[in-house]
């Protein structure tokens, strides 16, 4: 006797003994990891405004039906996400009021602009291959509903990366029109996609609690130079260019060195000064205001029939 | 390229239904990101998918046969991207905008439902590769059928708001649902005289969902017709001129 | 006009004690459609099993929700969904007094017996 909860709970962790949604668990713990996936969803969520702005304008019928089902496939990432904060004492709606009073944060990279077809195939590689980055490692976090919603996430999003690279392949191999195309968009997602990974380790405060709990496994910095890494090789098989003249390997280190980020433009979009914050949000709130009517009466119907199968 | 001088009625017939599944699978698409609670948001993408896919199974065929007359290489990508809309043989209910989202949902039922006894028909075909299409995309549309007349019950009997919105959009969209059934040469030389079968099993279908909805069928006494013939709305324009955007701006790519 | 209601979740029905700790009362706006949770088959010869969860307004809904959610990659055969609020689930405090009595009972395994290698297809 004598060990408190709070020392059963680490041990647990320590073990890689994942926590279930009834166990004993800190306060703390409970509202870092709501924050955290909800924080998820509503990137997934939003995530499907910048490239949905392409599905009427997609080249092809197969490219039409590729990015239909991928942006579909984002939307599901965000329901299995917000089901797993539900176990954790939440309602959907409240994540919602959330997200639209401006309370809750998500990804900063969905507040840039998708200007050209390019932006669908840079999306894919760039954003969705830094964000699975940062999914692998959640599919062993210490909550087992959050590690579960990553394993079926982890799953479905291998594709996504694929079908990006594959559709930049062709652009670089096409006319000259199309590699301006390709390369342009490259150019305006490398940074914001290197600033997704968030602030530095020295200025992100609640690393090390999180490691501890295992509900991070990397740091922002580790996470971000893996990026560099494999991206910095990828990108030669498109045969183009990132935008960064420091970008170099070193030998001594065995990583690539790359330039100085922007912080201050991170801060801003993060304020939500970015490019489109102000049209994501409206197009979230506008989607959930006019569903409003059709939620209730399906409510309605329901308790006027409580219809078995 | 163009259609227009195509005189073969099958062709025409292939153009027809695949112009019908893609015009409406791209309305429903609008919806992606914008539905009113996610997991509907997945359902109509599902939906949509399909009739994406459709139209491709249509239009491949369509290519193959126009390739082998014209000796042109049509794919179903010049089918979609590179007609004007004077070619497109969609119904005009297809092109309507969704409106909100019973508006949407009663388009996509009344669709279905036509849809559901045409290719009942489409499955018996002497032409074993429209009869193949048809015996797939059957199954898909009667999951559709199901779950857009569930919503239109639901609207219909839920709130007393939902009620009356369900009623403006069928008062909208009513005059554009009797080009569905009124059979043009190119169909009937296809289907034969089973096309009257489709009409009467059609109207029967949404006499029973509208009645479960406590809607009735609105007494119009005039139609709106043409758009199988290629005579459309304003509003096909406008979906044309953002559908083909890229295959236009860059012509001879590969995307 | 936001209203907030007790709200359910996996097995957390019925039960007076609850055993996270200091958990504050969870809450749903009571507009939100109920939770299910959804089971489903892979394939035939199998059990269902949980995949997770969503909303939906009826038993009807929530079928085809989770055949639009969960089996879009021909994921399963069979569905089954329970109203999450349906679920009744044991105390995770009452795990030792529940498992571990099992431990020792290793009479039940068919390893705690030996016999002779002559014997066959036993
Ligand atoms: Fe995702
Ligand atoms: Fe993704
Ligand atoms: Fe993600």
């Amino acid at each position: 006797m004598g060990i408190n909860l709070e020392e059963q709970f680490q041990q647990k962790i320590d073990q890689e003994i994942k926590i279930e949604p009834k166990d004993w668990m800190p306060q703390k713990y409970r509202h870092t990891l709501i924050r955290q996936i909800s924080q998820h969803a509503h990137s997934e969520v939003v995530g499907m405004l910048p490239e949905g702005n392409w599905i009427s304008r997609a080249p092809s019928l197969k490219r039409k039906a590729i990015l239909l089902a991928k942006i579909q496939d984002e939307a599901g990432h965000g329901l299995y996400l917000y089901s797993a904060a539900e176990t954790l004492g939440i309602s959907r709606d409240e994540m919602y009021e959330q997200l639209h009073s401006g309370k809750a944060k998500y990804s900063s990279i969905f507040n840039y602009p998708t200007l050209t077809w390019a932006d669908m195939g840079a999306i894919g590689w760039l954003v969705d291959g830094a964000a699975i980055l940062n999914q692998v490692p959640l599919c062993r976090t210490s909550y087992g509903p959050y590690a579960r919603a990553m394993i079926r996430v982890c799953k479905e999003e291998s594709f996504h990366q694929r079908q990006g690279f594959e559709s930049l392949l062709v652009l670089s191999k096409g006319t000259e029109d199309q590699k301006r195309m390709c390369q342009e968009a490259i150019n305006r997602w490398w940074w914001p996609c290197l600033m997704m990974f968030g602030p530095p380790d020295d200025q992100s405060p609640n690393t090390i609690q999180s490691m501890q709990w295992k509900i991070k496994r990397f740091s922002n910095d580790e996470l971000r130079q893996k990026f560099v890494n494999m991206i910095a090789e990828q990108i030669k098989i498109l045969g183009m260019t990132l935008p960064d003249p420091d970008l170099e390997w070193n030998e001594e280190t065995m990583q690539y060195d790359f330039g100085k980020i922007n912080w201050e433009e991170l801060k801003q979009v993060i304020q939500g000064n970015g490019p489109c914050n102000k049209e994501r949000m409206d197009a979230r709130r506008k989607a959930w205001n006019d569903g409003e009517w059709v939620r209730d009466a399906a409510n309605a119907y329901a308790a006027k029939h409580s219809k078995q199968l | 390229m163009t259609t227009k001088e195509i005189q073969n009625p099958l062709i025409n017939f292939l153009l027809h239904l695949g112009d019908n599944a893609l015009i409406l699978g791209h309305r429903n698409s609008e919806w992606c990101g914008h539905g009113p609670v996610l997991e509907q948001d997945i359902a109509l993408t599902n939906i949509a998918l399909d009739q994406i896919g459709q139209a491709r199974n249509f239009y491949q065929y369509a290519a193959k046969l126009i390739s082998e007359t014209s000796g042109e290489k049509i794919t179903e990508d010049s089918i979609a991207y590179l007609r004007d809309g004077w070619d497109f043989k969609n119904c005009l209910l297809t092109e309507l905008p969704n409106g909100h989202w019973g508006q949407t949902v009663l388009k996509q039922f009344l669709i279905a439902a036509y849809q559901y006894y045409l290719y009942q028909v489409l499955e018996k075909n002497s032409e074993e590769q429209l009869s193949a299409i048809a015996t797939k995309s059957l199954k898909e549309i009667s999951y559709h059928l199901r779950w857009s007349s569930e919503w239109v019950i639901r609207l219909g009997d839920g709130t007393d708001d939902s009620k009356q919105k369900i009623l403006d959009a069928l008062e909208i969209v009513w005059p554009y649902t009797n080009e569905l059934t009124n059979f043009t040469d190119y169909e009937i030389e296809i289907i034969g005289d089973t096309y009257k079968n489709i009409k009467d099993n059609w109207i029967e279908k949404v006499y029973v969902v509208l009645t479960e909805a406590g809607l009735e069928i609105p007494s119009t006494v005039y139609n709106h017709n043409g758009g199988k013939q290629g005579n459309h709305t304003e509003h096909l324009g406008y979906i044309l001129t953002e559908m083909q955007f890229l295959q236009r701006a860059y012509p001879n790519s590969e995307w | 006009m936001k209203t907030f209601i007790r709200k359910f979740f996996y097995g957390d029905y019925g039960e007076e004690k609850n055993t996270a700790s200091e958990h504050n009362p969870s809450r749903q706006t009571i507009n939100e459609w109920p939770l299910w949770e959804v089971f489903i088959r892979s394939k035939q010869g199998l059990d269902h099993k949980h995949v997770g969860s969503l909303h939906a307004a009826d038993a009807t809904m929530a079928m085809e929700n989770a055949r639009d959610v969960y089996t879009r990659r021909n994921e399963g055969i069979s569905i089954w969904i329970v109203e999450s609020k349906n679920i009744h689930a044991n105390n995770p405090d009452d795990a030792d007094a529940l498992f571990d009595p099992a431990n020792d009972k290793i009479y039940r395994h068919p390893s705690f017996y030996e016999l002779p290698d002559e014997l066959k297809h036993m």
